[in-house]
């Protein structure tokens, strides 16, 4: 398997990705600097977190439109699995891989915590490694992963089994109490509509090696890599 | 030719920036202010003459760049 991570002008968990991603597929994946629209084959792209372009005018709206990105936009079209965390996440919505927005948090705040999210479904490319309704623990940090769609996309989202993660207490339960940032219906994690795309407010790399604190998020990564091997 | 571009939150999407200025005037003693929305305003200016073209490419970079509308809507003022 190959797999290539985005670096933007910014951003700050490229090289965390990097690690997480070497520790799981035994190999190196691809750094891809911005301006290069022309990169290998590769079977999985990751949109790291950071603050691409300095988050001017609105998170992820500078970076959707980079050279790098129309290639990124054409390849997930045809089926390449495409991972977008933190600010990754926010640069698919921009680009209108993924539906949505992110917006500030409800309470203003930058939130730099762990919280815990609810694995809605174990049929993806990225949860295979994960039991469905499993809560799991992943830092956030962000200051715009208040997650909003309008009613009719939101109600189709959910019939289509489109939202990823929720928010959860650590027992589980979808509370208010346990949402970090306002986000409609506790959403942490969207895909699209063939479940080829995820974006992610919460950061699998940061917990995914026990000397990190935890390893909840390395499942991703190894899931990743045994579906696209 | 000078273009103006408001971009403002559509009705009905949550505006917390807005609300903290609301209590943040209250505070200081500023009452009946109610449903304040925050916006951002983009100036430039275009080497296009003609008005009607002119506003035909400040609408294409509002859809491309300016304004996500998926919240946001956006209003166009040009001058001269």
């Amino acid at each position: 398997m190959k797999a290539a991570v985005i670096v933007f002008p910014g951003s700050n968990c490229d090289r965390d990705v990097q690690v997480a991603l070497r520790q799981s597929m035994g190999s190196e994946p691809l750094m891809v600097w911005h301006k290069d629209s022309d990169f290998e084959k590769v079977d999985l792209i990751v949109l790291p977190g950071g603050f691409s372009y300095g988050d001017y005018l609105r998170c992820g709206a500078m970076a959707a439109n980079s050279p790098v990105m129309k290639e990124v936009v054409a390849r997930a079209r045809k089926g390449v699995a495409v991972l977008g965390i933190c600010n990754g996440f926010q640069v698919l919505t921009e680009t209108g891989l993924l539906p949505g927005v992110l917006m500030r948090n409800a309470d203003l705040r930058f939130v730099c915590r762990d919280v815990r999210v609810k694995v809605e479904t174990s049929q993806s490319l990225f949860t295979a490694k994960y039991e469905q309704g499993q809560a799991i623990r992943i830092p956030v940090a962000h200051h715009d992963g208040n997650y909003f769609v309008d009613d009719d996309t939101l109600s189709a989202m959910e019939d289509r089994g489109q939202v990823a993660l929720r928010y959860c207490d650590a027992a589980g339960e979808i509370t208010a109490e346990a949402n970090p940032n306002g986000s409609l219906r506790n959403i942490a994690g969207v895909y699209n509509e063939t479940k080829t795309v995820l974006g992610l407010m919460p950061h699998p790399e940061r917990l995914a090696d026990p000397r990190m604190g935890g390893s909840d998020g390395r499942a991703l990564f190894d899931g990743l890599v045994e579906a696209l091997r | 030719m000078k273009a103006r571009v408001h971009v403002t939150l559509k009705n009905g999407v949550l505006d917390p920036q807005g609300k903290a200025i609301e209590h943040a005037l209250a505070a200081l003693g500023f009452g009946g202010v109610n449903e304040v929305r925050q916006g951002k305003v983009i100036e430039f200016s275009l080497a296009e003459s003609d008005p009607a073209k002119a506003r035909a490419e400040v609408e294409a970079m509002c859809e491309k760049l300016l304004a996500n509308t998926v919240i946001e809507n956006y209003a166009i003022e040009l001058n001269g």
